[in-house]
Parts: structure tokens; C-alpha cells; sequence
């Protein structure tokens, strides 16, 4: 319990990860904290690399986590600017409605 | 020893709570700023463990461009106004059973994973790159980062460039009565198109509808 080993910081990461999972069903509102939870995902992704870079004493994670930061950064970017563009057409992000490919 | 245990569970409960916070919270400004809080001391425990440059990247790169990017997003969206609007009753039970059902399942796997971790074989290192006491963290991750994967940084500056490219060319409009400058325009007239030489008789003046 006093001694933190790489069991905490995976059963961090992995809580993180299901809130994440949990808040993308949950979510009936809008679409921006959708976004907001598969940041969280990648997040926890980034925790699992770094803390078995530092438990292996290995530098491929953290360089690996630097690259996921890139396409976490590029993914939010694009999201947004899509999540602005339908307000523009549709003025109304409610996931309930968005259901324009149901045909 | 203790120390480090302490700030661990301190901060590790504050990620989770900000975490949960994120998905429930009402307001999604609210939303973001947990988000933050999230970021915030998730760098914070990558800087305990040793990983100091990623830490500070992750407070650059989260807190000061995405959550950033999300807050002028919420604020240029009036989305306050459809807080009110109830959705359908049955659809959320429906919704709140299948996520907490898979959420369950995910992190039920999750941890058997981890429990598992015991049980694992010897661990052979593979990887060419170690962490060494005498570089800094930032010094070793430079050294690693412009050598062996070169290539993978430069595609990741190919993704961000694809990512602006795409940002902009979605949210680009195109504004009426406003007069541009075209530039093929420009350069496509020649001296045949723009310049007639005309012989001017004396006394009679030149007609300029010809």
C-alpha cells in the first residue's frame, strides 16, 4: 500500500480509461465532451506508456508518448473545427439529433 | 518512500474525481476546466516518476493549446441555451445501462491484465534506447527522438500540418461582397488583352467602345 509500484500507476490509467469509455455512452448533451472523453482515453494511453518506460528503464514510451500527444493534439483540432462547422449548418449539437446518416 | 506514496494517492484522486467530474458535470465550461485539472495533475505525477519533459509538454500542449481550443469552442457555441431541453426519458436508462455494462467489462479486463502482470515470463529488453543517470531526461529524449525515429517525428509534423490544412479548409467561408484580389487574374492578362494601339486621326477624337 505505501510502496507505489507500476500496479498503481496501470490501475490509474485504467480507471481512466473506463471513465473515459463510461462518459462517451453516458453523454446525451453535446458533442464537445465526447471529444473532451476520448482525450481522456488518450490520456490514460499516455500514463500506461510512460510508467512502463520508467518500470523498464526504457525511453521508447515516453517517445512513443510524444507521438500520441501530436495526434491527440491534431484529432481535437479537426473535431472542433468539424463540431463548428455543423453548428453553422444545423445550429445545434445535441448528439440526439445529429442523425443525418440515418437516411 | 512515503512521500512519493502520499503525493501519489493525492493526486491520483484528484485525477479521477476531475475525470468523473468531466463526464457529468452540466456545464461544459465546467467540464473543460476539470479537464484541465486533469492534465494539470497528470503532469504533475509524470514529473514525480521521473518523466520531467513530458510532463512540461503535457502542461504546453494540453492546458495551454487543447483546453484552450476547447474553451473558445464552448464560448463561440451558444450552447447554454439547450441545457433545458430534456431528452427522451427512456433512451438515457437505455444509454446509462449499455455504458455502465461496457464501462464494467473494459475495466474488469483492465485489471485482470494488471493482476496478471505477476504471472508474467521473464522480461527480455529489447529496446536500443535506456534510461541512463547521467543525461537528463530532456537531453536523452532529444537524443533518442532526432536519431532513431527521425522519420516517425517527421511524419507526426505531417500529421499536425494535415490536422491545420483540414482545421482551416473546414471552418474557411467564403464572404459575399468582398472585393478580393485575384491573382491568376492578374497574371493571366498578356499585352494582346490589355493594351490596343490605335491610330488617332487629327480632329476626330478616338471612340474607346471599339
Amino acid at each position: 500500500m505505501i510502496e507505489i509500484g507500476l500496479g498503481h500507476y496501470l490501475t490509474l490509467s485504467a480507471i481512466i480509461f473506463t471513465i473515459g469509455i463510461v462518459g462517451i455512452f453516458l453523454n446525451r448533451k453535446n458533442v464537445i465532451i465526447i471529444l473532451m472523453s476520448i482525450e481522456l482515453i488518450l490520456l490514460s494511453i499516455n500514463i500506461n506508456l510512460v510508467s512502463f518506460s520508467i518500470y523498464l528503464q526504457s525511453l521508447v514510451g515516453q517517445v512513443f508518448t510524444m507521438f500520441i500527444l501530436t495526434v491527440a493534439a491534431a484529432e481535437a483540432s479537426v473535431g472542433l473545427a468539424i463540431i463548428v462547422i455543423y453548428y453553422k449548418n444545423k445550429s445545434s449539437i445535441n448528439v440526439e439529433q445529429i442523425s443525418s446518416l440515418k437516411g | 518512500m512515503l512521500a512519493h506514496s502520499l503525493f501519489f494517492y493525492f493526486f491520483s484522486t484528484i485525477t479521477v474525481f476531475s475525470a468523473i467530474m468531466v463526464t457529468i458535470s452540466r456545464n461544459t465550461v465546467y467540464s473543460v476546466f476539470f479537464l484541465i485539472l486533469v492534465f494539470v495533475s497528470i503532469s504533475i505525477l509524470f514529473i514525480m516518476i521521473g518523466a520531467e519533459f513530458l510532463g512540461m509538454i503535457m502542461l504546453i500542449v494540453y492546458v495551454g493549446a487543447v483546453a484552450v481550443l476547447f474553451l473558445f469552442v464552448v464560448m463561440m457555441l451558444n450552447i447554454t441555451e439547450q441545457v433545458g431541453k430534456k431528452t427522451s426519458r427512456k433512451g438515457i436508462i437505455n444509454n446509462v445501462s449499455i455504458g455502465f455494462v461496457v464501462g464494467l467489462i473494459i475495466f474488469l479486463e483492465l485489471l485482470v491484465a494488471i493482476g496478471g502482470w505477476k504471472y508474467k515470463g521473464d522480461f527480455i529488453s529489447i529496446s536500443s534506447v535506456n534510461l541512463t543517470t547521467d543525461l537528463t531526461n530532456t537531453h536523452a529524449l532529444g537524443n533518442v527522438l532526432y536519431t532513431e525515429y527521425i522519420h516517425l517525428f517527421q511524419i507526426s509534423g505531417m500529421i499536425l500540418l494535415i490536422a491545420m490544412i483540414g482545421a482551416i479548409t473546414l471552418t474557411f467561408r467564403k464572404k459575399e461582397n468582398v472585393k478580393r484580389q485575384s491573382y491568376f487574374e492578374q497574371i493571366k492578362r498578356d499585352k494582346e488583352s490589355a493594351i490596343s494601339l490605335v491610330d488617332v486621326e487629327s480632329g476626330k477624337g478616338v471612340n474607346l467602345d471599339d
